[in-house]
């Protein structure tokens, strides 16, 4: 399936080549992808087709050797790496596959983090809730069943399934347009899978984001507008599996 | 929440490495701060000996030699002077006080001192200050002793009782002048100077001992009895000047010097004073080196201690990363920690430091005679600690650095 490029999408990957070493084989390797502003897209590929490189090289953490990299409108190419720091901050809210919380930190400041290194996320929360704290006990609230347990408790004490909502959460405080989800899944079992699916559909509706959902599995696949898979997207891989 | 508050409670949550951290930069800093509040001290306290005396005159010999045995009562002097000289300097015109010296005898490890009345009333230490008695009076007759504040401490003597001296500066002595005890007279205060440690006597009584005595040794037979015109000494160890003015110190020195009818030096006691900590400066800076050494040895651990860590924190980093942090964010983080652990050392060394200074003073002061006062830090020792946090600051870099090269490896890929 070939990409057409749309007028604003909100991810843009052209012709996209990069190797993790000088010497190395292109992990990514003339990789297209478009993504359109409110689409839910499902990214299926085995593992060590490149699925996290490319997450790497959406979220600004590395830079392609070539080829052009456009997120919500803005060339990461031609930026600095501290502006697209501020890009992902701003509008990128990423969820793995698991540890993805701070251990030190309670539920509650795990899920105000973002908003610590975004003014706008955090000038969002204030304005939804009236406070960032406010805002992320709602996304709480509606994540958890209401009022089952303290959110200040560190995250050391929460089930793997727990600690996914909290995740999904800190992914979503200050409504970032773009949320990236990186195998959120494969560490629940079936029914903590089901309901994270159906509570991260809910909330990603509500909050008018767009959905990156990168997965090896296909069980979910029919929830999504569009499935693309990475052979697709990175037709010409070196990569060694 | 910002870097700080970030910083700390990922310290919080590694708290046995960062206490034991935290306690070995106190202990240096502890040991880096103690050393230089004894050597300033020491300085202070060694300087304060001897105060108001223009010039100290002994037989021609060193005059690190002259001031160790006439101020420290350390060694001995190599020749006497006679009475007779004595005589002659002491009624020179500009000269306002004199006061002999007459050492040699001992009692249990103290020194005993034979000197004028004078002494109580002119000898000054430290900041201009006289000697004053604690309880008791001067000595008056020949057998009378004063002693020092240690002396009645550590021997437990008060007025009244009796003192046996010995012949010559050991603890331990052959020669015991049994026959003629002393009876203490006088205690006086604490002056943290040698004075606490030594026994004083007039001239008579130091000869009154040494009649029908042939060197150290008792004559069988008592040949001389104890008369006025017997008493009178030939000879003394030294004696202290006080001049008029200051401006013929230097003339009456060179006088001295050139003393025709016997060898004799004059030497200031400020000079000497300073010739002397000169040469002990070498132990004093060797002590701030192998401090200096321990602080460097604390804060290598702390940087083994958070290189060891950085693995274990990838997950960390890029947990961080994702939700926006920049590489200044991450290396910010790992300097702000250790500088925090710095600080914290610092301030548990600097407590530590000042409750043992509390803590320890009686006894220091009592067994060495050293007054270490609870001050404020002076400028060398806050330029020390920020000496310490700028390194620490700098050793933070290295730590942050290479968590910057792993986030740069690792992206956001969690797989552990």
């Amino acid at each position: 399936m070939l990409e057409s490029v749309p007028k604003s999408p909100l991810i843009a990957l052209k012709k996209v080549e990069f190797a993790w070493h000088a010497k190395a084989n292109s992990t990514i390797k003339s990789a297209n992808l478009c993504v359109e502003e409110l689409e839910h897209v499902f990214i299926q590929g085995a593992s060590g087709s490149g699925k996290s490189t490319l997450l790497n090289i959406i979220g600004g953490i590395v830079t392609p050797q070539s080829g052009q990299v456009e997120i919500v409108g803005q060339d990461f190419c031609q930026l600095k790496e501290l502006q697209r720091d501020r890009v992902r901050a701003d509008h990128i809210g990423f969820i793995f596959q698991q540890f993805n919380l701070i251990p030190y930190l309670s539920i509650l400041e795990n899920v105000m983090l973002p908003c610590r290194f975004s003014k706008l996320r955090r000038e969002n929360a204030i304005e939804r809730s009236g406070s960032i704290i406010k805002e992320a006990v709602y996304l709480l609230d509606r994540l958890y069943s209401k009022g089952r347990f303290s959110f200040h408790r560190t995250t050391g004490e929460l089930s793997v399934g727990q600690q996914q909502r909290v995740a999904a959460a800190r992914a979503l405080i200050g409504q970032p347009q773009l949320i990236i989800a990186d195998e959120p899944t494969s560490s629940l079992d079936y029914d903590a899978r089901e309901a994270f699916m159906g509570l991260l559909f809910d909330e990603i509706t509500l909050s008018g984001s767009t959905l990156l959902y990168v997965s090896h599995d296909p069980t979910h696949q029919h929830l999504f507008d569009r499935v693309v898979d990475m052979s697709v997207i990175n037709p010409h891989s070196e990569h060694d599996l | 929440m910002n870097l700080r508050l970030l910083a700390w409670k990922s310290l919080k949550s590694r708290r046995s490495t960062a206490i034991l951290t935290i306690f070995s930069i106190a202990v240096s800093v502890l040991l880096l701060l103690g050393v230089e509040k004894v050597r300033v001290n020491a300085q202070s306290s060694f300087a304060n000996t001897i105060s108001g005396t223009d010039l100290i005159v002994g037989a021609r010999s060193g005059s690190i030699q002259l001031l160790l045995y006439s101020v420290f009562r350390i060694g001995n002097a190599t020749n006497n002077i006679t009475w007779k000289s004595y005589q002659d300097i002491a009624q020179l015109k500009g000269v306002k006080w004199t006061i002999p010296i007459s050492l040699g005898d001992s009692h249990r490890g103290f020194r005993v001192m034979g000197t004028s009345r004078d002494y109580f009333s002119v000898y000054q230490y430290g900041e201009k200050r006289t000697l004053k008695f604690s309880s008791g009076i001067q000595f008056e007759g020949v057998f009378d002793a004063v002693i020092g504040s240690e002396v009645a401490n550590s021997l437990n003597y008060s007025i009244g009782d009796e003192v046996i001296i010995s012949h010559g500066t050991g603890s331990t002595s052959f020669a015991q002048h049994k026959d003629k005890p002393f009876v203490i007279s006088g205690v006086l205060k604490h002056t943290g100077t040698p004075v606490d440690r030594t026994i004083h006597v007039s001239l008579a009584g130091i000869e009154a001992m040494h009649v029908n005595w042939q060197g150290a040794i008792k004559k069988r037979k008592a040949s001389k009895a104890l008369t006025e015109s017997n008493l009178q000494p030939e000879s003394i160890t030294a004696f202290l000047v006080g001049l008029d003015s200051k401006i013929i110190s230097f003339k009456m020195q060179r006088y001295i010097n050139e003393y025709s009818p016997e060898p004799l030096l004059a030497i200031f006691p400020g000079i000497a004073l300073h010739e002397l900590w000169s040469l002990m400066s070498v132990a004093e800076k060797a002590l701030l080196i192998i401090s200096l050494f321990v602080v460097l040895a604390s804060l290598t651990g702390m940087l083994a201690v958070s290189l060891a860590g950085l693995n274990e924190r990838r997950r960390e980093v890029a947990i961080l990363r994702s939700v926006g942090a920049s590489h200044w964010h991450i290396m910010g983080l790992l300097v702000t920690e250790t500088v925090l652990l710095t600080i914290a050392g610092i301030l548990m060394g600097v407590t530590l430091l000042y409750s043992s200074i509390w803590l320890a003073q009686p006894m220091i002061e009592k067994t060495y005679g050293l007054f270490i006062p609870i001050t404020a830090p002076n400028i060398r020792e806050l330029g020390m600690v920020s000496m310490l946090l700028a390194t620490s600051f700098i050793i933070g870099l290295v730590p942050a650095y290479q968590a910057y090269k792993n986030s740069l490896a690792d992206g956001m890929s969690i797989r552990s």
